[in-house]
């Protein structure tokens, strides 16, 4: 049983290094989507007219849906790689249990999405003014929520991969269920930064674990029969 | 584990009125196929005739709706995973990360199949070296390469991973003289560690020469089956 | 032994629907005149026969479809999860089926469901919106499964398309109430209590006859539609496959025309390229 989990998590540790190795090789997140990311901050000061005293009150809001349009990206970039030619037919036949690969690139896309929302704080804090407060609330949130939108990214990607017009189902059959991690994560994000109670904030970061668990559970049992019907 | 039971003759591939389907299409059509352990089997037949079909049925890769299918000892019904790891199969895609270098797609490859343990860098390196992609070749991203160098990389996926059955559609094509070359003395070498092969190729006068059988494939069936007249 | 034929289990299952050229029978005939009589006595005691609500007044009888809808809704994408389920468990495609039907007729019965939502809103808090969370979650389940029909409608390879949509249709049943409660708190975090408080029929005899009536022509519709869905969706699969013997035929007979030779030339194209097409034309 030991031996089995010991290779179960060298395979994840594979599939994730080989992940974060081809964005090292591409950086396709780095050069692309973080000044996206960046870049829709900047847009949505337009729309709101740079109203400081707005952007401060409405910033966990924005950030977390910058962080999701971030998020639909990264979890089709990752997707397409494992459609190239041949490529899906050496996973099969690689060995590696689908959970496996399917946590792997999980944690791939978490990674990046976490030093993705770092850079994103740090912009929110310069360009809208926003004090930073509550860190330990604050990096909670990051990580409950972080892991619930590439685990459920990550499973809709594959998905959807090998539909016609991927670009625009992964939106569509993410953001709804999706929509409770988007409202517990502005939730807690609020306590955390102080514009409401800061008590408040625990019970969602409860709530975004659990999510963050069901949609790993729901992707590690799911990603076998998507592999063999591709 | 799926033993490899029964008496050391038995088929490696045993399919018997083997239906496949290809969306609706039948690729195969009721194919009736054994080969033994440490057989070359050459596939011949025109293009469309359900070759690489019948290659990637034996993979475990493609469904087998009506009929029997056993390769390595196990129903490919009832799980085509254990025979999916014991197999090594090169298709029309190389299988390769394109943004990665050869060393790195040789490292992931084979380390997949034994997550944990073995493939040591050393030996990951030798065998490129072996198959023509040293030196500097090793570092480029495979994006880069010619066909051919994808097809002596992908060559080499195979090799670490020392499958018991190899299945081979067209490993000629693409590749130069020399590439040809290493082709055969891998499938020579393949048969001495006790493999069994099976390859569709249209180069026909030097597959004939590697060959034990020809088959003759057709319009999804086995329309032809003798031995090889060997050089 | 190769026992797991999932093409022809699936088609024994459904013996009965291989041969009807339409999607009518004498059942959904029955059912249909039934639905028909229903609705008009449906009408007239809801518009009309019942009396108004002690409390919400004449706003009361949009009730009667309201709440049918929602529930035939929520029966319906029920049997969407059970239908998924049995395509993974069992590959079957006539579940595959139940569930492509189920989750489109669910979801015209959610959009109506919205819709009357909307006008009851309207003409009871006078507004057509409003965040609450039983709108809002609705909202959201309704865009949930026109994902799921998108994806359907996005996907050729029948194998590929049943799996996926499936773990769509799946994961949708197990994460909607998870959703429903997330929202639940979301509001609840604003207010103290929602607008549905306010809701607080006390019913007579009649009433509740014509709402059980109305839940019993919601099903009642939602079986008929999902019948007829089902049926032009089966046939629609059986036309494009033809049948498994006839595409074999045709298959093996490929092998007799490449008897000849494996080399099989095709008659010349030299001439294709030899001559400029201009004087290809000419005696």
């Amino acid at each position: 049983m030991a031996k089995r989990l010991s290779l179960f998590a060298a395979a994840v540790r594979l599939v994730a290094g080989k992940d974060l190795r081809l964005e090292a090789r591409t950086r396709v997140g780095l050069a692309q989507v973080l000044p996206f990311a960046v870049l829709v901050l900047v847009v949505m000061a337009f729309a709101l007219d740079a109203e400081s005293e707005l952007l401060v009150r409405v910033s966990p809001g924005l950030f977390w849906v910058t962080v999701t349009f971030a998020a639909i990206l990264m979890v089709g970039r990752s997707a397409a790689l494992e459609i190239e030619p041949g490529v899906g037919d050496a996973l099969r036949l690689s060995g590696v249990s689908p959970s496996a690969l399917y946590l792997g690139k999980t944690i791939a896309v978490a990674l990046q999405l976490l030093v993705l929302e770092a850079v994103l704080v740090v912009a929110i804090a310069i360009l809208y003014r926003t004090p930073l407060a509550g860190w330990i609330l604050g990096a909670a949130t990051l990580l409950t929520a972080t892991a619930g939108i590439a685990a459920l990214g990550t499973l809709l990607a594959a998905l959807a991969s090998s539909a016609r017009g991927r670009e625009s189902l992964i939106p569509l059959l993410m953001l709804p269920v999706l929509a409770p991690v988007l409202i517990g994560a502005t939730r807690a994000t609020d306590a955390a930064l102080g514009t409401s109670d800061g008590r408040q904030g625990w019970p969602w970061v409860a709530l975004l674990a659990v999510f963050a668990l069901s949609y790993v559970t729901l992707g590690a049992l799911a990603y076998r029969p998507l592999m063999e019907d591709s | 584990m799926a033993a490899y039971h029964g008496a050391p003759m038995a088929p490696v591939v045993q399919l018997s009125s083997a239906v496949a389907l290809l969306g609706r299409f039948p690729v195969l059509a009721g194919i009736d196929l054994e080969v033994d352990a440490g057989e070359v089997v050459l596939l011949q037949g025109p293009n469309g005739a359900g070759k690489t079909s019948l290659l990637r049925v034996c993979a475990g890769l493609v469904r087998v709706v009506e009929g029997n299918a056993r390769v390595l000892g196990s129903d490919l019904a009832a799980d085509p995973s254990i025979v999916r790891r014991r197999v090594g199969y090169l298709g029309h895609g190389s299988g390769l990360y394109a943004d990665l270098s050869i060393a790195e797609n040789l490292r992931f490859w084979a380390r997949s199949a034994t997550p944990g343990s073995g493939h040591p860098d050393a030996e990951i390196a030798e065998v490129a070296q072996r198959l023509g992609l040293g030196g500097r070749l090793d570092a480029l991203s495979v994006s880069r390469l010619s066909e051919g160098q994808r097809k002596r990389a992908a060559l080499a996926v195979l090799v670490l991973r020392r499958p018991e059955l190899w299945l081979l559609d067209e490993p000629h094509a693409g590749l130069d003289r020399a590439g040809r070359d290493l082709v055969d003395e891998l499938i020579a070498g393949a048969v001495v560690a006790g493999a069994t092969v099976m390859m569709s190729s249209h180069e026909l006068d030097r597959a004939r020469l590697v060959a034990h059988r020809l088959v003759t494939v057709a319009g999804g069936v086995v329309t032809d089956d003798r031995p090889a007249r060997r050089g | 032994m190769t026992t797991a034929h999932p093409t022809h289990a699936s088609e024994e299952e459904a013996s009965d629907s291989a041969g009807p050229t339409g999607t009518g029978s004498v059942a959904t005939r029955v059912l249909g005149l039934f639905i028909l009589v229903g609705g008009v006595l449906l009408a007239a005691l809801g518009l009309a026969l019942t009396d108004p609500d002690v409390q919400l007044g004449e706003r009361m009888r949009p009730i009667y479809v309201h709440v049918p809808t929602v529930s035939a809704a929520y029966v319906l994408f029920v049997l969407n999860a059970v239908g998924s389920a049995m395509w993974l468990w069992r590959k079957s495609r006539f579940w595959d089926q139940v569930a492509a039907a189920a989750a489109e007729v669910g979801l015209v019965f959610l959009g109506l469901t919205l819709l009357t939502g909307a006008f009851w809103g309207r003409i009871t808090w006078g507004v057509y919106w409003d965040w609450d969370a039983r709108l809002t979650s609705t909202l959201v389940m309704f865009l949930a499964y026109l994902g799921y029909v998108a994806l359907r409608g996005s996907m050729e390879d029948p194998a590929a398309r049943a799996t996926r949509s499936a773990v769509v249709g799946i994961s949708a049943a197990l994460l909607i109430p998870l959703v429903h409660k997330s929202v639940d708190w979301w509001r609840s975090y604003h207010q103290d209590r929602t607008l549905f408080g306010q809701l607080d029929p006390s019913i007579d005899g009649l009433q509740l006859f014509t709402l059980f009536l109305g839940l019993s022509l919601g099903m009642a519709l939602a079986a008929w539609l999902l019948i007829h869905r089902f049926r032009v969706g089966w046939l629609a699969m059986q036309a494009e496959e033809g049948g498994l013997d006839d595409a074999l035929a045709a298959r093996r007979a490929e092998a007799a025309s490449a008897a000849d030779g494996v080399e099989v030339e095709a008659g010349g194209v030299a001439d294709l390229v030899a001559a400029p097409p201009a004087e290809k034309e000419q005696p």
